[in-house]
């Protein structure tokens, strides 16, 4: 029978009604079932005092992080549809992302984040060694593999290993540009049109950019 | 009051300090101690050496992305010669490469 991962181990039937029912299965733990870090109490702390004092409401909060859980890569995506489609828009995101982001009413947010492009020639990969530095006003949360140890390390020491991993198998004579976000730029790629889309829409071209090819671990295909 | 310029232009070779000072820094172990080229200058930001110790004057420090080849990071490198690993890197933690023309 399938057992889920980290289930237990024993031997029983679970299919019948004639279960003991004191059997209990361990749990799976609440959020609040680990022990608070130093820095989760002092900001909670921090959090209380500011409402306390009248600086945001807790409603300014949840509205906050309302809209930044709101954020997710379909905004960078319409930014490369519309780079495909129009050459002098391409040329001013890659020159400067966040007026270019402005003309479609996207807002970059506070951070610069600089567009790199990948061409015939080269193939551009973003990682965040230090810890997990990530354009979120552009792609939203990043995923969790993301910020994992294995690939921060691996994607500066071993790229092509790691892309082939994520399924991109790169033409040895495409060079890797591996972009560790270490201070204070944010990095998000324009991934190369894919061939066939010519009679796509910008909207159904957006469609095609996912997450991980703004990212640069895989490439964009049509359909 | 006006700023002395960067340091080091696009192109320029560059040496990242091979030092190990304790607390929060930006600049990779990977990289301290070798030596790239200089990709564009970003600007000026705070410190974040100093930031992180809530110091909320800290210095406006130039920071640079610097260009290393992969090969010259790792030296049993298994993939092209031409591939590279691009940092931000304070310009306090820099030097010029010498033998290089000025």
């Amino acid at each position: 029978m399938n057992e889920p991962a980290g289930g237990h181990s024993h031997e029983h039937d679970h299919g019948g009604y004639d279960v003991d029912p004191t059997h209990r299965h361990p749990p799976q733990p609440d959020l609040e079932d680990t022990p608070l870090a130093r820095h989760q109490v002092m900001q909670m702390a921090v959090t209380s005092l500011l409402i306390e004092k009248g600086i945001f409401s807790g409603d300014d909060m949840r509205a906050q992080v309302e809209r930044m859980d709101g954020l997710n890569p379909g905004i960078g995506a319409r930014l490369v549809a519309r780079a495909w489609t129009d050459e002098g828009f391409r040329q001013r995101l890659l020159a400067d992302s966040r007026a270019a982001a402005a003309e479609l009413g996207i807002d970059t947010g506070p951070i610069p984040i600089l567009v790199m492009e990948n061409t015939p020639e080269t193939h551009n990969l973003v990682v965040c060694t230090l810890c997990s530095c990530y354009p979120k006003f552009l792609l939203g949360v990043p995923p969790d593999w993301y910020k994992s140890r294995n690939y921060r390390r691996r994607a500066v020491r071993e790229p092509r290993t790691v892309l082939a991993e994520f399924g991109t198998e790169l033409d040895p004579n495409v060079a890797v540009r591996v972009h560790d976000s270490t201070a204070d730029m944010r990095y998000m790629i324009l991934p190369a049109r894919p061939a066939g889309t010519e009679g796509m829409s910008e909207e159904e071209l957006a469609g095609l950019v996912t997450r991980d090819s703004l990212i640069g671990v895989t490439v964009p295909r049509a359909g | 009051m006006s700023r002395p310029a960067p340091l080091f232009t696009p192109g320029t070779r560059v040496r990242v300090h091979e030092r190990f000072p304790p607390g929060h820094v930006r600049t990779p172990w990977y990289c301290r101690g070798k030596t790239g080229e200089v990709e564009r200058i970003c600007g000026r930001f705070r410190n974040p050496e100093q930031l992180a110790y809530g110091n909320r004057e800290a210095t406006p420090e130039v920071l640079y992305r610097v260009g290393f080849a992969s090969t010259s990071l790792w030296p049993d490198y298994g993939g092209s010669k031409h591939d590279r690993v691009e940092i931000e890197i304070y310009e306090h933690w820099l030097e010029p490469v010498s033998g290089d023309p000025a």
